[in-house]
């Protein structure tokens, strides 16, 4: 009977931000589809409406269905069967479910079948899967890789493979090899051309090769990552092939064993042969479509994190209202409340950062689509570059500070459970474990840094907070923006303190410190903005903003007391 | 096989299972206004099994019949989000008051001008009278074979439909033929979810009551989207005499409601030892509490 949409106001804030205005119309071109699809909306409110009533689908099933499956399908896991890979009892439910409800394939247009959503309610839906079943919600979120396809696929390919998601097919994108982890330009696995006797219409190429750590790998439809140059070495000789189940020509040598997200399979794969199709245009696999895959696949790690932060907090406060020591219920302790709201100020901190990113994906990838119909406005063009900018420095920037949230609620919600919390008794242990996952895979917290890095140095970072800093607040919020002012000043200083020494070394040594420092000032802005919206908003913003000054203004002390030098005392000596 | 025309009788009841203190008004009535509407559980059985049943058979129709006032087409929108394909509200002030007798009339007179129709569904029981006499009365009145407490659809044959009974102690299989109707126990698969692109297509699904209340947003849809019209049935849409309807054609009287609170008059301690859980689990069958 729960309902982990209605539960949560939260979301139905960030659902009616003003910019969905544009978002929708930009995706649904004036609602041309309303005349061809029964399903399609009419104007804005009746989409606005749509995908409300869409997440209350999405959270009635988690909170009725996925939720409560999530401690057998964590005990139960997926199993290597006849190299097949068989789901938990309760992952096929769930996945069976969710299929009947109509939710795989989101976000394809409508002529695959699909619902045609904008990513904002998408990325929604994925972190009520998450906090309901984090493990789950991977299987479920790889639908990126239809998204992945209609961006960059041909018209048959797009036909042939599009509508089966629809119907319940999974999928699953297969990057990484034993030896290439974060390095993928590293990969070897071989496609090689037949002749094109075989086929005139549909040139085959056939993969051989190991693929390892693969979410999914047994999955319907698989995305593989493979060098089609010979004697390459680098990115530009790798394509991107898509591989149908149906050829049976891989086999699953192996399910690993994992510390969380057990329900989800992580299978190594062995190619012989492979019979696979061409995504796109040759050598442009990693350079262009991958690129594309991660960017979409961190949005998820985010909205991963956001879920499991939720759930997190919300254990955490139904034990520390639960539990008496002392005569009386923890959660009237200092230590306790404390740790409390600062977990949910996190919440709804990283939240607003993954609703913002999802907004600017949403322009941009709406612009892109746009264009194959028709050539964009100067101004068009202009605007889609601007947020597709913006976008790429946010994602990074999500995918480390949600992952590293996620992470730190989910340990301090154990911290409140006690000894209860390590016993396999309350949910918490799951969350805790599955939590571990985010700040490694789609890139480890230290990639992102690197990835993020670039908003500090093209000063992407400052000219975004500088746009939140020109609109205006309410006289009652100005000492909020008064500290976040004085916090960008700070970090300004920081960052041509550290570029003055044109070392680059020097650089990645503060990275993240400069890259979390901007991180604390744009969510104080993007706060004080869902503030302006809803005063509710404001303690959350006010404890954020405070305490995120105090931390970075140690970042600045330690920036400010160190010199190149310093360096060679971390390095690690024999 | 051919196609089959299949009913789904729902009902929107109050939602009597988390009961609150302001469940109850001081006249020992049900205070609806306190409890929120929602589709009788029983009944999201039977229109499972009706899904499942127009899913087997290629080309069959599913319509839910629903007597209420003008907001019981609420029930109407839920099942056609799961897959029904049309909705009948029986509407009509004549109808209030209406026990199971002159309620299963009612519908039985509806069904009967819906003819040709092959399988009727329906809940075994609705929460808030929990009589299960309205289902097994339809089908007296309409002169049809009956297959109560169904909970799966084994097998369906051109002439016949298997199903399998929940009985007390154990499972039975019967067949019938068609035309039949079969009423669904709980212990039936749940309903589907609502699905996505139904609740969208649908959303706009209005009785013409309903059509007439709306602000002029989306009026215009209706010109064009035949199937967002929700047919509304009176008295006048049906053959019936009126006088067997509503409360004069209800013999039942309410004489009493009465709120029991349950109090514990003696209590007894067990220990853990075999011979004292054999003894609780025979008084317990004994009392028919489990078994």
């Amino acid at each position: 009977m729960a309902n982990f949409y209605n539960d949560n106001k939260d979301l139905k804030f960030h659902l009616s931000h003003p910019l969905m205005k544009k978002i929708v119309s930009l995706k649904e071109k004036d609602f041309v589809d309303s005349a061809k699809f029964d399903y399609a909306p009419v104007d804005f409110e009746d989409a606005m409406d749509s995908y409300e009533k869409t997440l209350e689908i999405v959270g009635e099933i988690c909170g009725d269905v996925i939720d409560p499956n999530a401690e057998s399908v964590d005990k139960e896991g997926p199993q290597l069967i006849n190299n097949e890979v068989v789901y938990a009892r309760g992952t096929q439910q769930n996945h069976e479910v969710l299929t009947k409800a109509g939710l795989i394939g989101m976000s394809l247009p409508r002529m695959y079948d699909g619902l045609n959503f904008p990513m904002v309610p998408y990325v929604m839906a994925a972190e009520l899967v998450s906090r309901a079943d984090a493990g789950f919600a991977n299987i479920w979120g790889l639908q990126d890789c239809a998204e992945t396809m209609h961006e960059f696929a041909s018209e048959e390919l797009k036909a042939e493979f599009l509508p089966r998601f629809a119907k319940g097919a999974t999928a699953a994108m297969v990057l990484t090899e034993p030896d290439a982890g974060s390095d993928l330009q590293a990969v070897q696995l071989k496609g090689k051309q037949i002749s094109a006797s075989y086929d005139k219409d549909t040139d085959t190429y056939f993969l051989n090769g190991v693929k390892r750590f693969i979410t999914n790998g047994d999955a319907d439809i698989s995305l593989v990552l493979a060098r089609s140059e010979e004697d390459t070495a680098d990115a530009r000789g790798l394509s991107l092939f898509v591989y149908d189940r149906e050829h049976k020509a891989v086999k699953i040598r192996r399910i690993e064993n994992k510390l969380g997200i057990k329900g989800s399979p992580t299978c190594e794969m062995v190619f012989t042969n492979a019979p696979a199709k061409l995504v796109g245009d040759r050598k442009m696999g990693l350079i262009k479509y991958v690129m594309s895959l991660m960017n979409s696949a961190r949005l998820g790690i985010g909205a991963q994190s956001v879920g499991l932060g939720e759930a997190a907090y919300r254990e955490a406060v139904k034990y520390a209202k639960e539990r008496v020591q002392f005569g009386k219920a923890i959660i009237e302790f200092p230590a306790v409340y404390e740790m409390l709201r600062m977990m949910d100020v996190k919440n709804k901190a990283m939240r607003t950062l993954l609703y913002e990113t999802a907004r600017y994906v949403d322009v941009y990838k709406a612009y892109t689509f746009i264009s194959e119909d028709r050539p964009l406005t100067a101004e068009e063009r202009q605007e889609s570059k601007k947020y597709q900018k913006v976008a790429d420095v946010f994602t990074p920037l999500l995918k480390l500070v949600s992952s590293e949230y996620a992470n730190s609620i989910a340990y301090d919600s154990l911290q409140i459970h006690g000894g209860a919390g390590f016993m396999k008794d309350f949910p918490i242990e799951r969350i805790y474990r599955d939590a571990r996952i985010t700040s490694i895979y789609e890139g480890t917290s230290q990639l992102q840094v690197v990835a993020a890095i670039r908003g500090v140095s093209t000063g992407a970072y400052l000219s975004r907070i500088q746009e939140f800093d020109a609109e205006k607040v309410m006289p009652e919020l100005e000492y909020l923006k008064k500290m976040l002012q004085d916090m960008t000043s700070e970090y300004q200083k920081m960052v041509d303190l550290v570029n003055e020494k044109k070392d680059p070394e020097y650089l990645d040594f503060h990275a993240r410190r400069l890259v979390e420092m901007a991180g604390n000032i744009i969510m104080g802005y993007l706060l004080l903005q869902d503030t302006v919206r809803d005063e509710e908003f404001k303690i959350t913003t006010e404890l954020f903003i405070r305490n995120g000054r105090s931390e970075n203004k140690q970042k600045a002390d330690y920036i400010m007391n160190s010199e190149i030098k310093d360096l060679g005392i971390f390095k690690f000596q024999n | 096989m051919k196609a089959l025309k299949i009913i789904v009788l729902a009902k929107q009841v109050p939602d009597t299972r988390n009961v609150g203190k302001d469940a109850m008004k001081a006249d020992g009535t049900v205070n609806r206004a306190a409890l929120a509407a929602i589709f009788n559980p029983e009944d999201l059985n039977a229109l499972e099994l009706a899904l499942q049943l127009k899913d087997q058979v290629k080309g069959s129709s599913l319509t839910i019949l629903t007597m209420g006032p003008g907001r019981a087409a609420e029930v109407i929108r839920e099942g056609l989000y799961r897959g029904a394909d049309h909705g009948i509200l029986l509407t009509d002030r004549k109808f209030a008051g209406s026990d199971t007798l002159a309620t299963s009339y009612a519908l039985a007179q509806t069904i009967d001008k819906m003819k040709p129709y092959d399988v009727v569904f329906a809940g075994r029981q609705a929460i808030d009278g929990d009589t299960a006499q309205v289902g097994p009365q339809v089908a007296e009145k309409l002169n049809l074979p009956q297959i109560t407490y169904a909970e799966e659809i084994v097998n369906v044959k051109s002439n016949e439909i298997l199903i399998k009974r929940r009985l007390d102690r154990g499972v039975e299989v019967v067949s019938s033929s068609f035309p039949v109707l079969i009423t669904v126990h709980s212990s039936a698969p749940d309903c589907r979810p609502r699905n996505a692109k139904l609740l969208m297509k649908y959303k706009h699904a209005k009785t013409v009551t309903e059509i007439q209340d709306m602000s002029e947003d989306y009026l215009d849809i209706f010109q064009n989207r035949s199937y967002l019209k929700i047919e509304e049935w009176s008295v006048n849409d049906i053959v019936v005499d009126e006088e067997a309807l509503g409360l004069g054609g209800s013999p039942t009287k309410v004489k009493k409601i009465e709120n029991v609170v349950f109090k514990a008059k003696e209590s007894k301690k067990l220990t853990p030892l075999d011979e004292d859980i054999d003894m609780l689990m025979k008084e317990l069958i004994e009392n028919h509490t489990i078994g």
